[in-house]
């Protein structure tokens, strides 16, 4: 049988959302699933992770530094856990930590890493998405000495809450850790609004909008919707708003109940960041936009008149 | 201070690449290359650090097939001084192209290595982490600005939460994100004189590398397609048509 561990990535006291899906994927593959907390003090973040559906028992490993997820740091206490735990499974979420620690754990281990993981076969074999999803590589991974990769958030739903509480370990790991690389600052981008990667409902803007002032009806339309926002890479290149919100193959990769592309031409790059979402809907003025190949709603017309109008009657 | 910038050959980003009706793969023969467009940015950036005086020397560096010789040119005409192909016939996986890539760091006495953040066929966003683990130097990904002073690096990283602050001591590794740069227009004479560059051809083997074993490819198959929706006239007909699937 697999003994997974899942990586219990957190920001400011709380688990990242993302780990009750990594749960899920490795629900699929099927095992013990130990969480592993590593912060400055896991005590907060371990008891979220031990209310997961599926966790068998959560591990902290206390550090100083450890809340500033710095990959050198991290990932060789991820190794000794895995070398001294036996694991076959070590699974993070795709998130730009995720992708940022565990190649570098794969590496540690002599092992391939696979990334993204979106469908789960069996204990070895599962799907990627390659070419910005334009295709699905099903792969087989060794077994021994054991599996290491990410999980693709948005092709997962997340667990659910226990019956009962995972008992809590905090737990030492032998690990040296290199004083090469400093963790400076994080400009986080603070909103009232939902969460990108789990929001319901996503309303992103594209160039089309011309400036961040433009922008506005964007989050207007979102705050009437209580919907999380994001943009094309074009609306971020051209400093309409923040890169955290670009949508698409090197941004966010999201799943939303329901998502609006407005004044989105639909380049395959953005699209390959929200092949997931349930319902499309897309406003653009040009009939022949690639946005309405795929939308499940379309609309054709000037969004400055169409946008508040949906406001107005949503 | 040396700088290594590695460059692969990957499908142009804008070719609709098709599967292969056998799920073997998808179709490469006949069908545009280019240099991966996150190594572009990176190539850029070392050269603009050499212009401004932070680098005496790039070094190029590809791992793949013969036809990744006109790849290192492209990385020549950008401004490496010359190259270093690693040469090798099968497909490789990011963990053996790692272990070739940090031999030649290594063997080069370079001191700041560049590599995109992902390459656009994979996607697999692993080997400059790995190159970095078997280093055991620093790293730091998604890079959206770098600046090289006394023997530090100092980097902005694109994270999901923004935009967060590294620094770290040199030697170490970079990976590049799309806003780090905008890669130059290569001019004919540049390109005309990156064919008089040298490229050194080694094996897997002059690294003392022999490949790791690998994930092994089942199939490749089509995402599930979206059908098509419908065309609206009005928003009247929108909010009615999402309203009625309790959407809104």
């Amino acid at each position: 049988m697999s003994k997974i561990l899942v990586i219990g990535q957190h920001a400011d006291g709380k688990l990242n959302s993302g780990i009750a899906k990594v749960v899920n994927a490795a629900k699929a593959i099927g095992g013990d699933i130990h969480v592993a907390v590593f912060a400055n003090d896991g005590s907060t973040v371990a008891a979220q992770a031990a209310a997961l559906d599926g966790v068998a028992k959560v591990l902290v490993v206390d550090r100083a530094g450890n809340d500033d997820y710095v990959a050198s740091a991290i990932a060789p206490q991820i190794v000794a856990l895995t070398q001294s735990g036996g694991y076959s499974h070590v699974l993070a979420a795709g998130t730009t930590s995720g992708k940022d620690f565990l190649p570098r754990v794969a590496a540690k281990l002599g092992v391939q890493q696979v990334s993204d993981i979106m469908a789960v076969h069996s204990a070895t074999s599962f799907d990627r998405p390659i070419y910005a999803g334009n295709a699905i590589l099903t792969v087989e991974a060794p077994a021994s000495p054991c599996i290491v990769a990410t999980i693709r958030l948005a092709s997962f739903q997340a667990t659910g809450a226990a019956a009962a509480a995972a008992p809590i370990e905090k737990i030492s790991v032998d690990a040296v850790i290199p004083s090469h690389t400093r963790f400076v600052k994080l400009e986080a981008q603070k909103s009232e609004r939902p969460e990108l990667q789990s929001a319901n409902r996503v309303v992103s803007g594209g160039r089309a909008l011309g400036s961040s002032e433009n922008f506005n009806i964007i989050y207007s339309l979102a705050d009437k919707l209580k919907a999380g926002v994001g943009a094309s890479r074009a609306a971020v290149d051209s400093g309409y708003v923040p890169n955290d919100m670009q949508v698409g193959q090197t941004g966010k990769i999201i799943a939303p109940e329901l998502y609006f592309a407005i004044g989105i031409s639909g380049a395959i790059q953005h699209l390959a960041g929200i092949k997931d979402a349930r319902t499309i809907v897309a406003i653009n003025k040009d009939p022949e936009a690639p946005i309405f190949e795929v939308a499940d709603y379309g609309l054709v017309g000037d969004l400055f008149a169409l946008v508040p109008e949906l406001e107005a009657k949503a | 201070m040396k700088a290594l910038v590695s460059v692969k050959r990957v499908i142009d980003y804008n070719v609709r690449i098709q599967v292969k009706p056998d799920g073997s793969g998808v179709v490469v023969d006949g069908v545009k290359h280019s240099v991966n467009p996150f190594d572009e940015i990176a190539m850029e950036e070392a050269v603009r650090l050499k212009e401004k005086g932070k680098l005496t020397e790039i070094i190029a560096v590809t791992v793949g097939g013969a036809k990744c010789e006109e790849t290192l040119r492209t990385a020549l005409a950008f401004g490496a001084d010359r190259a270093v192909h690693v040469k090798v016939d099968e497909e490789i996986q990011p963990l053996t192209a790692a272990q070739a890539l940090a031999a030649v760091f290594k063997k080069e006495g370079a001191e700041l290595f560049f590599l995109g953040k992902q390459a656009i066929d994979d996607d697999a966003a692993q080997t400059g982490q790995m190159v970095a683990a078997l280093l055991d130097l620093p790293q730091a990904t998604f890079a959206s600005k770098v600046e090289i002073d006394g023997g530090k690096a100092t980097v902005t990283r694109e994270v999901d939460a923004g935009l967060e602050t590294l620094e770290f001591d040199l030697p170490g590794i970079i990976t590049t994100d799309l806003r780090l740069n905008e890669p130059r227009y290569l001019k004919l004479p540049d390109i005309m004189k990156a064919k008089k560059k040298p490229i050194e051809v080694v094996g897997l083997g002059d690294l003392g590398v022999t490949a790791a074993a690998g994930l092994k490819s089942v199939k490749t198959a089509n995402p599930p397609k979206r059908s098509k929706g419908v065309m609206v006239k009005t928003v009247d007909e929108l909010v009615t048509a999402l309203k009625a699937k309790g959407l809104i």
